[in-house]
């Protein structure tokens, strides 16, 4: 029996606790009613525990992809690391396909909480290789079109799926809010990977990249304080961003009329690497 | 699809969800109304002469809530039925308000802690989250710890009223709460912060039945038939 400690001593507190114990059995409706509330908060909580721990694995291979990604610029075969990478991505898509089974049938915003910060760097990596293959920002009903699963036959003859038909279809749609999120740290990527093209010695990298920064920096102040909260928290560090990738367009074209093409990248190796520390800060 | 197309589509999407917000607020304002009345009513309970009004304060209380299930119904078409978690924060407060309200409202009528089901039902909602706009769980437990806090001020205006009995059956019933929330497993959230303040009602009520029994007030209302 729960009996409170450390109050114990005069028969009032005999008299309590006796009451207590006499009120406590389990045949109390209250406390019937409280088992099932148990019962109750309990599915719930492990429910979010377990989105939290696949929303965390999603985080850190999404991370991973874009540490892979920033290696394009400084290798020949290009192809290769991209398709890496997708390969990459679509373990993190199987991921996401568990979120997507967590959820089925629940509000999605119950437990939206636990798998944002996922979601968010899974938005980042995926627009992160879309811009690099095609040079354009992925679209939010591009990422959600990739987040459809197919249930297999081989899952439902293990009983996973609960004994439901084969072939069922789940979807993960990503909220708009979590798509802006996702895009906004897209640009301090863009911005790395624009100083880091520059230290490579690539003339034209830096110019399209400002230019689409400079889209996505004025979507941003079009959509304004009428995002959520954590958009316009965003926007300051894009603009930090977009700031630095001016500069060094501003530098190359310059000091490009002046300094013979071969030797533009000793120039920028070397600005880079006192540019760095500051990258660190954001 | 262009950069700037993506935003505005996107833009679209929030200006849309801003309009549903204004729309809630504005009815969430009008159940705080509500909820601020029935409490005022049933506030005069701690006045001396409350006490035997109790009936009759309850009643006028469930007549607002025939109110609160109008202005339910009405949040209920401001947003679509499946996004309930979306808005959840908008009427958050107020449902555990009135849940607090409703469950002190049958304590005083009958002295019994009011099942969620009739919670429910009392405000025009249900109870499975598949059904509709439902009372969330946790909600619930929040609503019925403001109540406990509140029948520990009970108990103590009761003595002043020299209703002697009371505190004895609002400590049994408080204790009995007591070990109901000690089944749960709660995590570290606004409902265990609630949860703490828990064991100070009902050490302030064990305080008032140790007052009353060691002056041997609780045995005289016992042999004259505990009526005060």
């Amino acid at each position: 029996m729960n009996r409170r400690e450390g109050e114990g001593g005069s028969r009032r507190n005999a008299d309590a606790a006796q009451d207590r114990e006499a009120s406590a059995q389990s045949s109390s409706p209250v406390i019937a009613a409280f088992k099932v509330f148990q019962q109750e908060l309990d599915t719930k909580h492990d429910k979010h525990e377990r989105l939290v721990k696949i929303s965390r694995d999603v985080t850190i291979e999404s991370k991973r992809t874009i540490f892979l990604l920033h290696r394009v610029t400084s290798v020949p075969n290009a192809e290769d690391i991209l398709n890496e990478a997708e390969l990459k991505l679509d373990a993190v898509r199987q991921k996401i396909g568990q979120i997507a089974e967590e959820l089925r049938g629940e509000d999605i915003f119950q437990f939206h909480r636990a798998f944002t910060g996922g979601i968010q760097e899974y938005v980042e990596a995926a627009s992160f290789l879309h811009y690099i293959r095609h040079r354009s920002l992925i679209s939010l009903e591009e990422i959600n079109a990739r987040l459809v699963f197919m249930k297999s036959e081989k899952e439902d003859s293990e009983g996973l799926s609960g004994g439901l038909s084969g072939g069922q279809v789940l979807t993960f749609q990503v909220s708009p809010s979590d798509y802006l999120l996702g895009v906004a740290d897209l640009t301090g990527e863009l911005m790395r990977m624009c100083i880091s093209s520059v230290g490579n010695g690539d003339i034209d990298t830096p110019f399209q990249l400002s230019q689409f920064l400079r889209q996505i920096h004025d979507g941003f102040s079009y959509i304004g304080n009428t995002g959520p909260y954590e958009v316009s928290k965003k926007l300051h560090v894009l603009r930090q961003s977009l700031g630095k990738v001016e500069d060094a367009c501003y530098a190359l074209r310059v000091r490009g009329s002046e300094i013979p093409k071969h030797m533009l990248a000793d120039v920028f190796s070397s600005r880079t690497t006192h540019m760095e520390p500051e990258e660190g800060v954001v | 699809m262009s950069v700037t197309e993506m935003f505005s589509h996107i833009q679209g999407f929030l200006s849309a969800d801003q309009d549903i917000r204004e729309d809630i607020r504005k009815v969430v304002q009008m159940l705080e109304q509500t909820a601020r009345e029935i409490l005022t009513v049933l506030q005069s309970v701690h006045q001396p002469s409350g006490f035997k009004e109790i009936p009759s304060k309850c009643a006028r209380a469930r007549e607002l809530f025939c109110t609160v299930r109008t202005t339910i119904a009405d949040l209920k078409t401001k947003f679509p039925m499946e996004q309930y978690y979306r808005f959840h924060e908008h009427w958050r407060f107020v449902l555990q308000r009135l849940v607090f309200l409703a469950t002190f409202v049958v304590y005083l009528e009958t002295e019994a802690l009011v099942i969620r089901e009739e919670v429910a039902k009392i405000l025009g909602i249900e109870v499975v989250r598949e059904k509709g706009f439902h009372l969330d769980v946790e909600d619930y437990l929040a609503g019925v710890l403001i109540m406990a806090s509140e029948l520990s001020r009970l108990a103590v205006n009761s003595v002043t009223s020299g209703d002697y009995t009371r505190p004895l059956r609002i400590s049994n019933f408080i204790n009995e709460l007591d070990s109901g929330f000690r089944l749960l497993n709660l995590k570290n959230d606004p409902l265990r912060k609630r949860y703490d303040g828990l064991k100070y009602d009902v050490k302030k009520i064990e305080e008032v039945v140790y007052d009353l029994s060691i002056r041997g007030l609780t045995k005289e209302a016992e042999t004259t038939g505990g009526d005060k």
